[in-house]
């Protein structure tokens, strides 16, 4: 256990490594610089210090061991270049939390519903709730999130006026992006629970369970659930990840200063070093949380021998 | 018993050794047609009424794109400044734009774009996805395991970042650098899962006898071990459809996908999105299409895996 922890932990080190190397590198590859459109209506020795500021008039190789070092000594991801005097990390400190707190909010409403629902369908199977269920589960999946969102702003803010159309700060402005987010989860939550109770329910042990004469929740709680829920932890990790990002959409809709928004908008306005930067931190977070999320799988799931398993 | 033995023993000639013919062979006859797996899926595909009628509509939704631009006597991109926002009528069946272009004429078109990202996308997505996994997996040791390891750090990078990287990379904006923007990430699974399928195969003693017989490794993936988890792929990829449909509406939506005029349903969801409280039919109609599509491709993939795969029903 130990030691596969240990290979784990050396493997994320090594995978967030290349990660910001590709990235390092697709980014200065791109054709033009990010201060082109600047530099045309400056005089030259301004243009000269504004390069020298970023370092661009450095070869990209060094370029590339001056941000590692920062990186690594300081947690130091640049300066903003369409926003100067802000750095990227400052940045991404002050948004994300903002994305994470109703990022959470949905992503918890969002699992515990639609694991509710799959249960409900799978112990009713081919009965009305079933339908009632895949019906809510298809919608979910066939839907994109933006469409809920705007339906909920034309009904509930337009038409209605029962909250803000968009906002940030109160508690009711968590209302529509959080319902908006949630079909999503609610759609596949459901539709894995279901599938994985109905497989656990057709084992022999319930069967032995039923026959022992273990009540009905019990058997619930301490046979399917426990089996059926293993498989959903595995899609977690990925799902905490994109939690401190944001949903770029869903921020953008509702302007709520998060990560995810800050994201697009440095990407339309190609502001490179806050690409570069989010890009590293995302992809930190998500090594990281699929590594939580696969430790804590090892030690939930006594069938898993950690140490003798292949990856 | 040994007397009758050196009889007949005296009696043999060349001609006691005939094959006698069976006396009556007419119980080996088979009296119904063969049934090859293919068929025997389409006999199952063909009682589930939700899944033919799942595969109409997607006929119906492709023969409409395509024709759809015929019948309407507007240009997808020809813009009338007097007639804007207009709400549909005999003349514009589904209204107009912003710029008075016909959102009828746009969605033809658009879906164009939409189902052929999704198409192609599924596709090169699950033959590289396919050919990685199945090699992976048939090489083994650390073939297999530095293979793998490319795919986890490839799996690492999220794919919306990919994308949008790849998009400033490539700087323009068309079908061909969406399908690769998001392919170049979208086979990741599809490999872990034919290595995942093969890894159970290759063991088998088919391949066994394959390998003894001298059949190169190439041709034992192709014909062996490939076409035996061909129901698995093809489920992946009417799953992956709706899938890459998606994806390409949510990027259109955020404004890094089709560039205008050229149009897609994602594309129109988001210009209308901004108007969307004036002129609701405008977003109505596109994000329909992508809802139609989705629930079509969708039933058509369950109905699929139940045809295919009769073990995976639930």
């Amino acid at each position: 256990m130990i030691r596969y922890t240990v290979k784990r932990i050396l493997m994320m080190f090594l995978t967030l490594f290349i990660v910001t190397t590709i990235t390092f590198f697709l980014m200065h590859s791109v054709p033009g610089d990010p201060l082109a459109s600047m530099a045309k209506k400056l005089p030259d020795y301004a243009v000269q210090n504004f390069y020298a500021k970023y370092g661009l008039d450095k070869p990209v190789t060094e370029q590339y061991f001056i941000f590692l070092k920062n990186l690594v000594t300081e947690g130091d991801l640049g300066e903003s270049i369409t926003k100067p005097g802000r750095s990227v990390s400052q940045t991404i400190a002050e948004t994300a939390p903002i994305s994470a707190q109703w990022g959470f909010i949905a992503m918890f409403i969002g699992i515990a519903i639609g694991t509710f629902l799959g249960i409900i369908a799978a112990y009713n199977r081919g009965k009305w709730p079933d339908y009632v269920v895949t019906f809510i589960a298809m919608l979910g999946v066939c839907i994109p999130s933006f469409v809920f969102a705007s339906l909920l702003q034309y009904l509930l803010a337009g038409k209605w006026r029962l909250v803000p159309t968009a906002g940030w700060g109160k508690p009711i402005h968590f209302i529509l992006p959080v319902t908006a987010a949630i079909f999503g989860p609610i759609a596949t939550y459901a539709r894995y629970t279901r599938s994985s109770v109905l497989e656990v329910l057709n084992q022999d042990y319930i069967l032995t369970a039923e026959a022992k004469g273990v009540s009905r929740s019990g058997i619930l709680f301490k046979h399917v659930l426990r089996n059926a829920m293993l498989p959903l932890i595995t899609m977690i990790g990925p799902q905490v990840a994109g939690v401190f990002t944001g949903s770029f959409v869903l921020e953008r809709m509702f302007s709520i200063p998060g990560l995810g928004r800050y994201f697009v908008e440095s990407i339309n306005a190609r502001d490179y070093t806050m690409i570069i930067g989010t890009t590293v931190f995302y992809a930190a977070l998500f090594i990281f949380s699929v590594l939580i999320v696969d430790l804590v799988y090892g030690l939930v799931d006594p069938r898993i021998r950690l140490s003798g398993r292949k990856a | 018993m040994s007397d009758v033995n050196t009889n007949t023993m005296a009696t043999l000639s060349p001609d006691s050794f005939k094959p006698i013919p069976a006396a009556d062979k007419s119980a080996e006859f088979m009296a119904r047609p063969k049934i090859t797996y293919w068929s025997d899926a389409w006999r199952r595909f063909k009682q589930n009424k939700v899944a033919l009628v799942a595969g109409v509509m997607l006929l119906l939704l492709i023969l409409m794109v395509i024709f759809g631009p015929m019948l309407s006597p507007y240009a997808y991109d020809a813009i009338n400044r007097d007639l804007r926002h207009a709400p549909p009528s005999t003349e514009h069946w589904f209204g107009t734009d912003e710029l008075g272009r016909d959102i009828f004429t746009r969605i033809c078109v658009g879906g164009r774009v939409s189902i052929a990202i999704g198409i192609c996308g599924a596709l090169i997505s699950a033959i590289v996805g396919t050919l990685y996994g199945a090699i992976s997996a048939f090489a083994g040791g650390a073939v297999d395991n530095i293979m793998m390891r490319i795919v986890e750090i490839l799996n690492s990078v999220p794919y919306l970042l990919v994308i949008i990287l790849l998009q400033l990379y490539l700087r323009e904006r068309n079908l061909g650098t969406m399908l690769i923007a998001l392919t170049i990430t979208g086979w990741l699974g599809s490999a872990r899962m034919v290595r995942g399928q093969l890894l159970a195969l290759k063991n088998q003693d088919f391949v066994l006898a394959a390998r003894t017989l001298g059949v190169s490794p190439m041709r034992i993936i192709l014909s062996h071990l490939i076409p035996n988890t061909m129901n698995i792929i093809i489920i992946a990829i009417t799953f992956d459809i709706p899938g890459y449909i998606f994806a390409e509406a949510f990027l259109s939506f955020i404004g890094i996908g089709i560039e205008s005029p050229m149009t897609s349903w994602g594309a129109m969801t988001s210009i209308a999105q901004q108007s969307f409280l004036f002129y609701p039919t405008e977003m109505l109609f596109p994000s329909l299409m992508i809802a139609i599509t989705m629930l079509s491709f969708v039933l058509l993939g369950d109905g699929l895996r139940d045809a295919l795969d009769p073990r995976l029903r639930d």
